[in-house]
């Protein structure tokens, strides 16, 4: 299960909405061991396509140093699928090379740049193998020295 | 001649689990020669018909090697290597 704080989650939607039709992409990190994501980081789609995105080579190796050197790692890396579904396709699924992350589909086929439904889905993709997984939106980020996760809730489907 | 190599995540089944290893060699490719020595299985996943695989990144001193040579880009004592698996995907 991911559990997201509904200022991040809406800040990943809205960053897919933006980049239509082109895809968009991005990480969110998290305390080391936390699988907590806290802190957003959009990254520029290299590709600048409606069908690809890759991380700048250079900005990928910068993002890894920042999350090394405050004890870091990509919780949630996420993308955006312009006119599919929010399911891994095998492009996406060949590539996965962080077994520990979620994956996070969003799909703006429907919205758009506009307002409107989107789908906000979650994976974890490991030796190729695609598990999807529930999503729970909690109003406030959980602290990750509070593992104690008593903040109100609501599920998101 | 000692080269510090870091090696993420998905790579550590090679290296018993080890976040760094060390190697030498005066080029990229000697240096993955001499990895594979100390970690077999390493080289073919950063390889592929005789180039760096597509969707793998390799920095030496934080620059990407395609800019500086490739496999025959040189390294001295000293030099630190990052791997990264690109983050990429497509619909």
């Amino acid at each position: 299960m991911l559990t997201i704080g509904r200022a991040l989650r809406d800040a990943i939607v809205a960053h897919a909405k933006r980049d239509h039709p082109d895809e968009a992409c991005g990480i969110v990190a998290g305390p080391e061991g936390s699988d907590l994501p806290t802190r957003l980081v959009e990254m520029v789609n290299a590709a600048g396509s409606p069908t690809f995105y890759e991380f700048d080579s250079t900005e990928l190796l910068a993002l890894y140093k920042q999350m090394w050197d405050r004890d870091e790692e990509p919780v949630v890396i996420y993308h955006s699928h312009t006119a599919t579904e929010a399911y891994p396709s095998r492009t996406d699924i060949g590539l996965a090379s962080e077994p520990g992350a979620h994956y996070v589909l969003v799909s703006t086929r429907e919205c758009g740049n506009s307002e409107g439904p989107v789908d906000f889905r979650s994976y974890r993709i490991v030796d190729g193998v695609v598990t999807e997984e529930e999503v729970r939106v909690v109003e406030s980020a959980p602290e990750p020295a509070t593992p104690d996760l008593t903040a109100p809730h609501r599920s998101n489907h | 001649m000692a080269i510090e190599v870091r090696i993420p995540t998905i790579l550590r089944t090679y290296t018993g689990g080890e976040k760094a290893v060390t190697g030498d060699g005066d080029t990229l490719a000697g240096l993955i020669e001499n990895l594979e020595a100390a970690h077999p299985g390493l080289a073919d996943r950063l390889l592929e018909n005789g180039d760096l695989r597509r969707f793998v990144n390799v920095y030496i001193n934080d620059e990407d090697v395609r800019f500086i040579g490739g496999l025959e880009a040189p390294l001295s004592d000293g030099d630190q290597v990052v791997v990264l698996p690109a983050v990429a995907g497509g619909s």
